[in-house]
């Protein structure tokens, strides 16, 4: 049977999955083990007891300074600043991008500038929102904002510019005006493609999360990332990086539950 | 008898290209015209006009009497060959969107026992096109012939002074569009429809209409293909029993009884 006819069920699917994972795994493990074998010290590839020893104190032990769980403070920062970033930029995107793709002259009066902001690149802006916010929670947030919102009104003004013309045209012979129009023609049908661009969207908002945090923070999964990194200590950075891997792995896979279920008719097979 | 519609002059122009040119149309209300002619003669252009979807370069458009918007209304529906439907609404909401537009201006939704009474019109208008069994059903899971159905029931709820149709069953099967043809038939004999259909299948054209128009270009220049433009060639008014033995037993029965080239 030729390769592109080929079906996979879901057990297999599950299977074919996991063997690249657990490959991987196995290699690292290897890797860390034939170092260990040549230098019991070494931090490089540190093994995985050594990972649970490093997070258990970040993860039970109160920080002697600060009396915090610092693992959970960490996560917490960072989500806080993730979630204000998304959500502000997913409003804007909602309230823009149907404006924009709904009604031709506020197209043409602010395409130019939204086109204008999404190629400046985020991290250039980094210095100039420092100065306007300072350094604290704002600056970080605007920083994500920036980044992805941007992109977002376009693929939403897109998308509504993209609906079938005939659908605009039935909906006024129906009586409907440009509000109307845009409640119950556009703002329903760009919904499912505004959870699509904030799935397309978590990708770079973490990047700008954890450059911020890298930047100028004294808490956050990327403060505490970049600052062990001082002493190359790889069991805190490993198990961190593989918890913001799970952590966006959630978010996208929720995000995808949500539309499936508010939104069948976008999804074909779904109902 | 002043016709419902009416036509003055209408141009039709894009840059250097002429689509329609000098088109002349009277209609009366409470008939069927057919429109046809070959791909590019401008039917469909014809059909934007008067929906209001374009205006003509040149020329007027009275409704009632009174000068056309160049603007789509609810005085004039419409059913395209596709798209016609709202994907992310039940049937039920896509008959009811109409009423619910012109009830609420600012949510377009209703509530309690506005939205009841428009719940009811709807099904009744549903049910006249025979989709009674798939009120909640979302246009994906329908057919090609229940879109249809739906995207008429969709207009015929607003009760449009014309009805405008686009091809509107060119994409269907042969089985299925014998019925479509029954079901305009009786919905245009029903609610004392005006209906304008454009098509490209010269026998449907004949067994529906009361009217054919044919649309082509009276000169050509070989050189400048674009040059001229398009008109109504052929007039063709049918005297035919209304309703007599359904729409295709009635293409048998059709008279033509003047053929005069406007």
């Amino acid at each position: 049977m030729r390769w592109v006819n080929r079906r996979i069920g879901r057990g297999n699917g599950f299977l074919l999955g996991a063997i690249p994972i657990a490959l991987l795994v196995l290699l690292y493990l290897t890797a860390a083990a034939s170092r260990h074998a040549a230098n019991p010290n070494d931090k490089i590839l540190p093994m995985p007891g050594a990972m649970a020893e490093a997070m258990a104190v970040l993860l039970f032990q109160p920080d002697p300074l600060s009396g915090q769980l610092l693992f959970w403070t960490d996560t917490l920062a960072s989500l806080e600043r993730l979630g204000l970033g998304l959500g502000i930029s997913t409003v804007s995107a909602l309230l823009v991008g149907l404006l924009l793709g709904a009604l031709p002259p506020v197209r043409a009066t602010f395409g130019p500038l939204v086109t204008g902001i999404a190629v400046i690149p985020p991290i250039a802006l980094l210095p100039i929102l420092f100065i306007a916010f300072g350094l604290g929670e704002a600056s970080k947030v605007a920083l994500i904002v920036i980044g992805i919102a941007p992109f977002m009104i376009r693929d939403v003004a897109a998308h509504v510019v993209a609906l079938p013309r005939e659908q605009i045209i039935k909906a006024q012979t129906l009586g409907a005006g440009s509000w109307q129009l845009m409640l119950r023609v556009a703002l329903p049908q760009a919904m499912p493609r505004l959870i699509q661009a904030i799935r397309l969207s978590l990708g770079p908002a973490w990047v700008f999360l954890i450059s911020a945090e890298a930047i100028a923070s004294d808490t956050g999964l990327g403060y505490r990332i970049f600052l062990v990194r001082r002493y190359l200590a790889m069991d805190i950075i490993l198990p961190y990086v593989a918890w913001i891997a799970l952590l966006a792995v959630a978010m996208d896979f929720v995000l995808t539950w949500t539309s499936r279920r508010l939104y069948p008719w976008a999804h074909g097979a779904g109902h | 008898m002043t016709p419902l519609l009416s036509l003055r002059n209408i141009w039709v122009e894009y840059g250097d290209k002429v689509v329609l040119e000098n088109v002349g149309l009277d209609i009366a209300a409470g008939s069927f015209v057919s429109i046809i002619g070959p791909s590019g003669a401008g039917k469909s252009s014809l059909l934007r006009v008067i929906l209001g979807q374009e205006a003509p370069t040149r020329g007027s458009i009275m409704l009632d009497g009174a000068p056309l918007a160049p603007e789509c209304g609810p005085d004039r529906g419409v059913v395209f060959q596709r798209y016609s439907v709202f994907p992310h609404l039940s049937a039920l909401g896509n008959t009811v969107f109409g009423l619910e537009c012109a009830q609420a201006p600012f949510t377009a939704r209703l509530f309690g026992a506005k939205r009841r009474a428009a719940v009811a019109e709807a099904t009744e208008m549903l049910e006249a096109v025979g989709l009674g069994n798939s009120l909640h059903a979302f246009p994906a899971e329908m057919s090609g012939g229940m879109q249809q159905r739906l995207a008429i029931a969709q207009a015929l709820i607003k009760r449009p002074r014309i009805l405008l149709l686009d091809e509107p069953f060119g994409a269907l099967d042969p089985g299925i569009r014998a019925d479509m043809h029954a079901l305009i038939t009786r919905l245009w004999s029903d609610y004392s429809l005006t209906i304008i259909m454009v098509t490209h299948d010269i026998k449907e054209a004949f067994s529906l209409g009361t009217r054919v128009l044919a649309l082509d270009k009276r000169r050509h220049d070989p050189h400048a293909p674009h040059r001229y433009g398009a008109t109504a060639v052929y007039d063709l008014p049918l005297t035919k029993p209304r309703l007599a033995a359904g729409p295709e037993g009635a293409a048998d029965g059709i008279t033509i009884d003047t053929k005069d080239n406007t």
